[in-house]
């Protein structure tokens, strides 16, 4: 095995800054009653709040850089923004746009992605990557939208994350000259929000018939494109699901040291301990696996390989984490009042986004050479 | 009393009431006067005293025939729980009054246990019920019911003592969910739908002629609903491939696009446990014949619950982008649990209610431990306090 460089696996002050303003304004804004209460509503998402969140605090534009209208931060700080999202599963087109869309942008480059990316990094713009939210860094392009004679597209792709709220979509499409990267405007497509599985995280149907499209890149480079936004995306969910996993211990210990039977604290019993303290050993390895995987992506060093641990590691993690706070919340867990729920729905659909682990597992075998 | 005598009698019953032109509630009564209900049971109450381990032989003669189905609902608390404990607790008026109607599903039963601060610790709870001449006037709150919105009936514990140590001053009824006082209200769960309620007795009325075994004996009649609960839950009697596994394999043989080797390796993994487990509720069910669950129930409903959680997170994992979507949050009040009729992520969220209802798993382990292993029990400190007195 080659050399590694030292990884930084802790949270700068700046970082830290960051965590605190993005978990006031999510505390504030984002309580679980409040999510409750939208998620069945027309307006499942809090476009005020993301709008606060992208533009005010700049969060959309962290990775994007300076002379793009961003920070010029990195995956490093996307990701504890990403932290804070999944300790309160707020409903905002985040991993979509300042993700998913994003990245896609920032490595295609061209005078298309420049006139897009400062909008998108203030805020102004919210985007989504037409693929299903299930796509895995390293599938094959996909081949459900094509490019016509004219330039225009036609085609669909399925469980677009975030579309349903997305004003430009970024649309991988097959022409005569190849692959290439869209930019579509999402008025000139057909969007079908779809019965979500993760209330606080929609995906929709994107259908495009002879919709108006601009060249963003083509060729391999589109490809290369898309495939870093995938693993990105891959790479840093692995903090959501830290985060995920983080609300799923303290609420449970709290509940527990609360919670009477037996003429005691249930959280006193020692087969109960035990399993908090093992959930605790997961959070450990969670959050430096997630780290890890934000500090390759965002110095560009062993980046298939941390993506791939993080995913295979840290996502059954989340819905392990998860699934224990229901079972030890009782009765009481399995209501729909409770907001568990939430949080197992996003633990399980974070599973399926980017890849099971079972296939980051199957794809690390080939990276770190261990044939079948 | 072999299969081949038990067969003979269904014969001869269908032969005297064609399925086929009988009406449903009729044919049912009569199987029941027939001694063909629970052949278990006693003469005169849906039986003939036959080993319970033949009862499956006369459940096959009559599917063959396409006879009426007795439960319809699936709800199992009425057969599974309340039926043994009026059968071991009642007198012969209960008996006779509650078991026919229950048995042909005229009238539907929900179990009015458990409450908002008494879940693991039943004996903890706190509902009252005070004697008044003839009657218990019975106040309270009850939770997580299932089907207590199409129940007729429920049973029901109580407090008649505060005044001793907690399993002592418990008290056991057969409440009639239509009686002035008693108020059911939804209670939404994870799936979206209302499957269970809150349920508020106020003031409820109870005749003394409902209460089932003798005053302060609730806790011990409450045992055997529990340990009934816990083989009604986890001792189904399935054929090869009998739910869960059964669907998650068929769209296995029927979807090869979602298949990769790493999810068959776990898919065959499960198999291998739903057909031991399958193996091990019959041989469970042969050794029920005297009638009296033991704590084998609580590894069943252990070993049953952890499966059905396995499974249905595995299906989600198999179907990928199908996976991320839902088939219905609309809240409805259904009149049954449908596993095997909705889709996989309902599947999923319903099966967490698995290893919590009818006793947590960690209840059901504590429970092994102790009275299987004979590990000695933790601490206890409520064991000789007066109820009233004890830290909530
Ligand atoms: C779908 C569903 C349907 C239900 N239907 C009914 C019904 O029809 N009728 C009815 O009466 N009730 C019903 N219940 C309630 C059920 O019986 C209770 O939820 C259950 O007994 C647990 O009680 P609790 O919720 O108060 O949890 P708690 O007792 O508060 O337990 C919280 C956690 O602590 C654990 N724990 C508690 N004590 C110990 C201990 N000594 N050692 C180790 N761990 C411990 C528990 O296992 C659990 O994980 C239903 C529940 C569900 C989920």
């Amino acid at each position: 095995m080659s050399e590694l460089p030292t990884p930084d696996l802790l949270y700068s002050e700046v970082e830290e800054d960051l965590r605190a303003s993005v978990r006031d304004l999510l505390t504030d804004q984002a309580s679980p009653a409040a999510l409750l209460a939208r998620v069945e509503t027309s307006e499942p998402y809090d476009l005020k709040l993301w709008k606060t969140l992208a533009a005010d605090l700049g969060a959309a534009g962290l990775m994007v850089p300076e002379e793009l209208g961003g920070h010029g931060a990195s995956a490093r700080e996307t990701a504890v923004v990403l932290e804070e999202l999944g300790r309160s599963v707020a409903p905002v087109p985040f991993l979509g746009s300042a993700v998913l869309a994003t990245s896609a942008l920032l490595a295609a480059g061209g005078s298309v992605a420049a006139e897009l990316l400062p909008r998108l990094a203030a805020g102004e713009l919210t985007g989504a990557l037409a693929v299903p939210l299930s796509t895995a860094p390293g599938a094959a392009f996909p081949a459900t939208v094509s490019v016509n004679g004219d330039g225009t597209l036609s085609g669909r792709a399925g469980t677009v994350v975030d579309a349903s709220v997305a004003e430009l979509l970024v649309v991988p499409a097959t022409g005569p000259d190849g692959p290439g990267l869209y930019a579509v405007e999402a008025s000139a497509a057909q969007v079908t929000e779809l019965v979500s599985f993760d209330l606080t995280r929609r995906v929709a149907d994107v259908e495009l018939a002879n919709a108006a499209a601009r060249l963003v890149v083509s060729g391999a480079a589109a490809e290369a494109a898309l495939d870093n936004a995938l693993t990105t995306a891959a790479g840093l969910l692995a903090s959501e699901q830290t985060g995920l996993t983080e609300w799923a211990l303290t609420t449970t210990v709290t509940y527990l040291k609360g919670r009477y039977q037996f003429g005691r604290p249930v959280g006193g019993f020692q087969s109960l301990k035990h399993r908090l303290a093992n959930l605790y050993t997961d959070l450990v390895n969670a959050r430096a696996t997630a780290r890890y995987a934000a500090d390759a992506l965002a110095g560009g060093f062993d980046v298939p390989i941390a993506v791939a641990v993080a995913q295979a590691r840290v996502a059954p993690i989340a819905v392990h984490a998860v699934e224990e706070a229901i079972q030890l919340h009782g009765g009481i867990g399995m209501t729909w009042e409770h907001p568990a729920h939430l949080f197992l729905k996003r633990a399980k659909s974070d599973e399926l986004a980017f890849g099971t682990p079972g296939r980051h597992r199957a794809r690390l075998a080939d990276l770190v050479d261990l044939p079948a | 009393m072999t299969p081949d005598d038990l067969q003979a009698q269904v014969a001869g019953f269908l032969a005297a009431h064609d399925p086929k032109t009988t009406d449903r509630l009729e044919f049912l009564r009569a199987r029941y006067d027939a001694g063909l209900a629970w052949v278990h049971f006693p003469e005169g109450l849906g039986g003939q005293g036959a080993p319970r381990a033949l009862q499956p032989v006369v459940e096959a003669a009559f599917a063959a025939a396409g006879a009426p189905d007795n439960d319809p609902r699936r709800i199992g608390i009425g057969l599974g729980m309340a039926a043994p404990t009026i059968l071991a607790f009642g007198t012969d008026e209960q008996r006779t009054r509650y078991l026919r109607p229950l048995w042909t599903g005229e009238e539907v039963w929900c179990q009015l246990f458990s409450e908002p601060g008494a879940g693991s610790d039943l004996a903890a709870l706190a509902t009252r019920a005070v004697r008044d001449g003839d009657d218990w006037v019975v106040t309270g709150q009850k939770v997580w019911t299932s089907s207590a919105h199409t129940a007729r009936w429920g049973i029901l514990v109580t407090r008649t003592d505060p005044d001793v140590p907690k399993h002592q001053g418990m008290t056991y009824f057969l409440c009639d969910m239509t009686a002035p006082g008693v108020e059911v209200r939804p209670l939404r769960q994870i799936t979206g739908e209302a499957e269970f309620n809150e349920v508020f007795l106020t003031g409820v009325r109870i005749p003394d002629t409902q209460r089932l075994g003798a005053v302060g004996e609730g806790w011990k009649v409450a045992q055997t609903t529990l340990m009934n609960e816990r083989v009604a839950i986890g001792g189904n009697a399935l054929p090869r491939e009998g739910g869960l596994i059964g669907m998650v394999s068929k769209t296995w043989r029927e979807r090869p696009e979602l298949r990769t080797p790493e999810l068959r390796d776990r898919l065959v993994q499960h198999w291998v446990e739903a057909e031991s487990l399958r193996l091990a509720a019959s041989r469970l069910r042969q050794q029920l014949t005297a009638g009296a669950p033991g704590p084998e129930g609580s590894a069943m409903k252990v070993a049953f619950s952890e499966l059905n959680q396995k499974l249905t997170g595995l299906e989600i994992e198999l179907l990928g982008e199908e996976g991320l979507r839902y088939d219905d949050w609309t809240p409805r009040r259904p009149e049954k649990v449908d596993f095997l009729g909705r889709e996989a992520g309902y599947r999923y969220l319903r099966a967490k209610g698995n290893s919590i209802e009818g006793g947590t798993s960690e209840i059901l382990r504590n429970i092994i431990s102790e009275r299987v292993l004979g590990l000695p029990s933790e601490p206890r400190v409520d064991k000789d306090v007066a109820w009233k007195d004890l830290p909530r």
